[in-house]
């Protein structure tokens, strides 16, 4: 039985997880909780935010994240992909930054739009 | 060669600058730090004192009160903030005190201070309703006033290089070679020779006399810490209070007002081993809360926006020590210049001119001197100038700083003039901005980069105050030390 | 320009645009938004890490998503928005026209907004109603007597955060965090995801400020140390800050000697409160409750000032966006009814809340009983970590009803939902809401959704 603080929401349930028992999740008070919970034990994954450095233009930096969670052990990682990456304006939200972060399938998206 | 170079740029070597620049010398001031006034005169009481409380026969009781008078007509001229507001010295019901402020009333009238007189209970709280009730009498001083130490200076300073002074910065003594006639001085920013040398130096006086072979002053400097509340507290006074001393002699905490309308209480009193470099703590704060109680009870030191320490530059003498070097001809000192220096300054620059003459060096008034200036402080404009100032420049219309809503205009205003802040905090000391409740929290980044943009450098470039003060250690995702990096990852 | 609108809204963040779209679709023609910054979002558009939206949107968005949602909303809207302009001074004016006037037929001053920008100087705005809505700021290190030398590398957690996601400067590389709230955690783990070391994070209270979620992903996640119950005591470094030290606290959280642990460091980042920005408040006279450091405010977000109003941080510091969104519009919704000259809510029963056991603060702090609908909303924070407990709103002695929590932290505002029903049953003129260890018995408790604490527009 392991404990987590569930990070879904800023509600932060405490949920006990059943490693015997098919990674059965208790203390959850949602079902994205429960899956939370399992993931977390299984294969923890984060939703990362950067900044990535503009040429030109108004704005010094455009904001990013990662459109999905990645494995904790690949956060650094896909940090690194973010080094030499200098944009030019315009951005728009939602715009793929890097296409594939450690072929996770997830991309580094934009969060804003920059004229 | 210049004929007279000065060592220090605080309030006393810009006084001096400001008052030899009126004659037809070539004059320069060597000053350690990247800008002007960042010594004692950052970190003082800010306060002109009355003269009731100096020595009778003193030097310092005799410049105190020539230097207020020059005050009022320098501020006048120069823009700088100054408010004439009443001293009381509060005396409790003992007999200590009650002697104490007797004998500091015929002090005071000995000096020659105007206006004095012993109050009873109700007239000091009618004239102050801020001071504790529970007082017994006090001396009410209505001479005395409070200034923008900063501006005094860097007006000063700012005047003298209009008409042709020079100001090095980053330009620290290191060593001082008496030639036939002539001074070689070695600093940091190149080698300079002058027929006269003034030494200036603050809270380092006594060590720069030493460069010339000076012997038998001693620094002594007293460290004292203080708290500025937000103006909410500032509104609630409109005289300076000082308590009797204590047993020992020591003055005791003093709560003021401030030209920005902030309250200020301290400082106390200890040793200092350094010359400037000087930190708070803790319990010495505590006790400053209570003895600011003690003089105005309606403090509400909840409203603390800021603590800083000052050093006091003493020597072991007790009086300024001023004069030409018994040991080197032509060597001036202006040294240890404690409280009242901030007081006393222009009439200690008048001294300094009285003695050069009296050592030989020859003084002719210039054809023209330039001996105004003029700032615009938006906030305290009436609407119709704010409306005509920012027609006349669209960037006072773009407030900086909020707390003190200080404007672009302000600030881009105070970069290009004759002493150029590179700093965020000569920012602070030249147009408030960051002097608020917030302290910089909002308008910091946003004076760094207009600072940036004006001097025509790299954010990275941009210090908070003396050299080595950065404030930015790289570009995101540029080099950050691999260790570090490496750290995260394990 | 036009100069005159039916509502003016100070601030053009989370909580000045919920206001001003709220204020649109009640109706009100002119709604204008005096924002001081070149772009619209306030404070979101530094915040650019993931979290906000769920309550509201129903999905995970980073700030600059969640602010520039609102912003293509008050365009579609037709709010007109004021950008690089900063408002002076809010006064009450002269009387309105005619059609200013109430429904009940008295008549209304116009309120009085001076600006100035760039491109038209100085102007004077006039509004039938005025939203407030100017957020907050962060406390510096004057306010919390941090000891020692004055080096530079001491950074409000905001503004290091403004440095690195707005202009892209790296502000340290070994970091040292005091305060645990939740810009503090979220700036650790900031700080560390691009190259920074944060070594310690440092909290006077014996629990956290920030959200047990942000201690998981933002400390945990990177091993990066909690000290609960210390505090800095020395701060070391002549020209930029070399090293800082850190001592436990004893129950009176004063300094014990021996604790201390030394950290070499050149950045000290302060995460320790925030306090509503409420200069121009002040400044119209508008009274302030001093729990809250915001304007007292009725049930409708309406300041004691009849047709000002105030919402957001200015209010009360909020945890969650989400609840700044939700008050705003109740703001905005308000404004624009009393711009149309609807009630004021003046002249009905009038009751106003006081604090009991372990409420630090109440909003609003009075309920007008005429402009409440269904249910009025009432926010509050509690003094300490609590668990088991219940909320009670007393009539005198008489528990009028009850929400029940497992767990309470100050970290945490609470929020809950008092039906009109059981308002009009109070026998005086005040309330008191107060928290006591759970009872079984006696009247049951509310049946509302308090439990997951859902607050939906």
């Amino acid at each position: 039985m392991t404990e987590l603080i569930c990070i879904v929401c800023p509600k932060g349930c405490h949920l006990h997880v059943d490693e015997e028992n098919g990674f059965a999740v208790t203390g959850n008070s949602c079902a994205r909780g429960s899956e939370y919970g399992q993931t977390e034990m299984k294969n923890p994954t984060r939703v990362l935010t950067s900044v990535v450095r503009m040429s030109g233009g108004s704005a010094h930096c455009c904001p990013v994240k990662t459109n999905g969670g990645i494995p904790k052990k690949d956060i650094f990682a896909a940090m690194d992909l973010l080094k030499d990456v200098i944009l030019t304006a315009p951005v728009a939200i939602g715009d793929r930054i890097v296409p594939d972060i450690c072929g996770t399938g997830i991309a580094w998206v934009a969060t804003k739009d920059i004229e | 060669m210049y004929d007279v170079l000065i060592i220090g740029c605080g309030i006393v070597g810009a006084a001096a600058a400001y008052q030899l620049s009126r004659y037809q010398l070539s004059v320069c001031v060597c000053e350690r730090y990247n800008d002007v006034a960042n010594g004692c005169t950052k970190a003082n009481t800010a306060i002109l004192h009355a003269g009731f409380d100096c020595p009778v026969g003193s030097l310092e009781a005799r410049l105190n009160l020539r230097g207020i008078e020059l005050a009022k007509e320098i501020c006048e001229k120069l823009d700088v903030e100054r408010i004439s507001m009443p001293t009381f010295i509060i005396a409790y019901d003992n007999p200590r005190e009650l002697q104490y402020i007797e004998e500091l009333y015929r002090r005071g009238v000995s000096n020659g201070v105007q206006g004095l007189r012993i109050v009873d209970r109700d007239e000091a709280l009618c004239l102050e309703p801020a001071l504790n009730p529970n007082i017994k009498a006090a001396l009410y001083a209505p001479g005395s006033g409070i200034v923008n130490p900063w501006e005094y200076c860097i007006a000063m300073a700012e005047t003298a290089v209009i008409n042709g002074a020079q100001v090095k910065l980053e330009s620290e003594v290191t060593a001082i070679e008496k030639k036939d006639g002539y001074f070689v001085v070695t600093t940091t920013s190149g080698v300079y020779e002058a027929r006269y040398v003034v030494n200036a130096g603050g809270g380092w006086s006594a060590q720069v006399y030493e460069l010339v072979g000076g012997h038998g002053l001693h620094q002594t400097n007293f460290a004292g810490q203080y708290f500025v509340l937000d103006k909410s507290q500032g509104e609630k006074l409109h005289s300076i209070i000082f308590p009797c001393p204590d047993e020992h002699g020591f003055k005791g905490i003093c709560v003021t007002p401030t030209v920005h309308g902030n309250l200020l209480v301290g400082p106390d009193c200890y040793e200092a081993a350094d010359g400037d470099h000087v930190g708070t703590d803790p319990s010495t704060l505590e006790n400053l809360k209570a003895e600011g109680h003690r003089s105005m009870p309606g403090i509400d030191f909840r409203e603390v926006i800021h603590e800083y320490a000052g050093v006091r530059p003493n020597t072991q003498i007790p009086d300024f020590v001023i004069g030409e070097a018994p040991e080197c001809p032509h060597f001036i000192n202006l040294a240890g210049i404690k409280s009242p220096g901030l007081s006393s300054a222009p009439a200690i620059a008048e001294e300094l001119e009285t003695i050069l003459r009296g050592c030989g060096l020859e003084m002719k008034r210039k054809e023209q001197f330039v001996d105004s200036r003029k700032r615009i402080r938006f906030r305290s404009l009436d609407e119709e100038a704010k409306r005509e100032a920012i027609r006349k420049n669209s960037l006072y219309g773009r407030i900086i700083c909020r707390c003190e809503t200080v404007t672009e205009g302000e600030i881009v205003e105070a970069i290009h003039r004759p002493i150029v802040p590179r700093s965020v905090d000569a920012i602070k000391r030249r147009c408030n901005a960051g002097m608020g409740r917030c302290q910089g929290g909002f308008c910091g980044p946003r004076v760094h980069e207009i600072l940036a943009r004006e001097l025509g450098v790299s954010q990275q470039e941009i210090l908070m105050d003396e050299q080595g003060s950065f404030l930015l250690t790289s570009v995101i995702k540029e080099q950050q030390e691999e260790e570090t990096a490496n750290e995260n990852r394990v | 320009m036009r100069t005159e609108y039916d509502v003016i809204i100070v601030g053009g963040g989370p909580a000045g645009l919920a206001a001003a779209c709220s204020a649109k679709e009640t109706g009100a023609e002119h709604v204008l938004v005096i924002e001081r910054d070149k772009e619209a979002g306030g404070i979101l558009n530094q915040c650019i890490h993931n979290g906000f939206g769920l309550h509201y949107f129903k999905e995970e968005l980073t700030g600059p998503e969640y602010a520039a949602r609102f912003v293509k909303k008050a365009k579609s809207l037709g709010v007109s928005v004021m950008l690089d302009t900063m408002v002076l001074s809010v006064e009450r004016g002269g009387v309105s026209a005619s059609d200013g006037a109430g429904a009940s037929g008295e008549e209304r001053p116009w309120h009085v907004v001076t600006a100035c920008n760039t491109a038209y100087g100085l102007v004077r705005l006039t509004g039938k109603a005025v939203v407030l809505a100017m957020g907050c700021r962060e406390r510096p290190r004057g306010a919390v007597a941090i000891p020692g030398d004055r080096p530079a590398g001491i950074f409000t957690a905001g503004t290091a955060q403004r440095y690195m996601n707005i202009e892209g400067f790296m502000v340290g590389r070994r970091v040292v965090i005091l305060g645990s709230g939740d810009i503090g955690l979220i700036m650790a783990r900031r700080m560390t995801l691009e190259g920074a070391k944060v070594l310690a994070c440092v909290e006077l209270m014996p629990y956290c400020n920030g959200l047990n979620r942000n201690i998981v992903q933002c400390l945990n996640d990177y091993g990066i140390p909690l000290y609960l119950s210390h505090t800095v005591t020395n701060v070391e470094g002549l020209q930029r800050v070399e090293r800082v030290t850190v001592s436990q606290v004893g129950s009176d959280r004063k300094p014990i000697q021996g604790t201390e642990i030394i950290f070499d460091c050149d950045t000290l980042l302060l995460s320790v409160g925030l306090i509503p920005e409420n200069e121009l408040t002040k400044q119209a006279g508008i009274p302030l409750d001093p729990a809250t450091r915001g304007a007292v405010v009725h049930e409708n977000m309406e300041t004691k000032e009849p047709g000002v109003f105030s919402c957001g941080n200015v209010v009360h510091v909020h945890d969650l966006v989400d609840f700044v969104t939700a008050e705003s519009q109740r703001a905005g919704k308000a404004a624009a009814e009393y711009a149309a000259g609807g009630s004021c809510g003046a002249g009905g029963r009038e009751l106003s809340l006081k604090k009991g056991d372990h409420i630090t603060y109440t909003v609003p702090q009075s309920i007008r009983l005429k402009n409440v609908e269904k249910n009025v909303e009432v926010s509050f924070r509690v003094n300490e970590i609590l668990k088991d407990m219940e909320i009670q709103v007393l009539d005198n002695d008489k528990i009028i009803c009850r929400y029940p929590r497992e767990y309470m932290a100050p970290g945490e505002m609470e929020h809950v939902a008092v039906p009109r029903v059981l308002l009009e049953k109070a026998s005086g003129d005040t309330l008191c809401v107060s928290v006591a260890p759970r009872k079984t018995d006696q009247v049951p408790a509310c049946p509302e959704r308090n439990e997951n604490k859902e607050v939906l527009p």
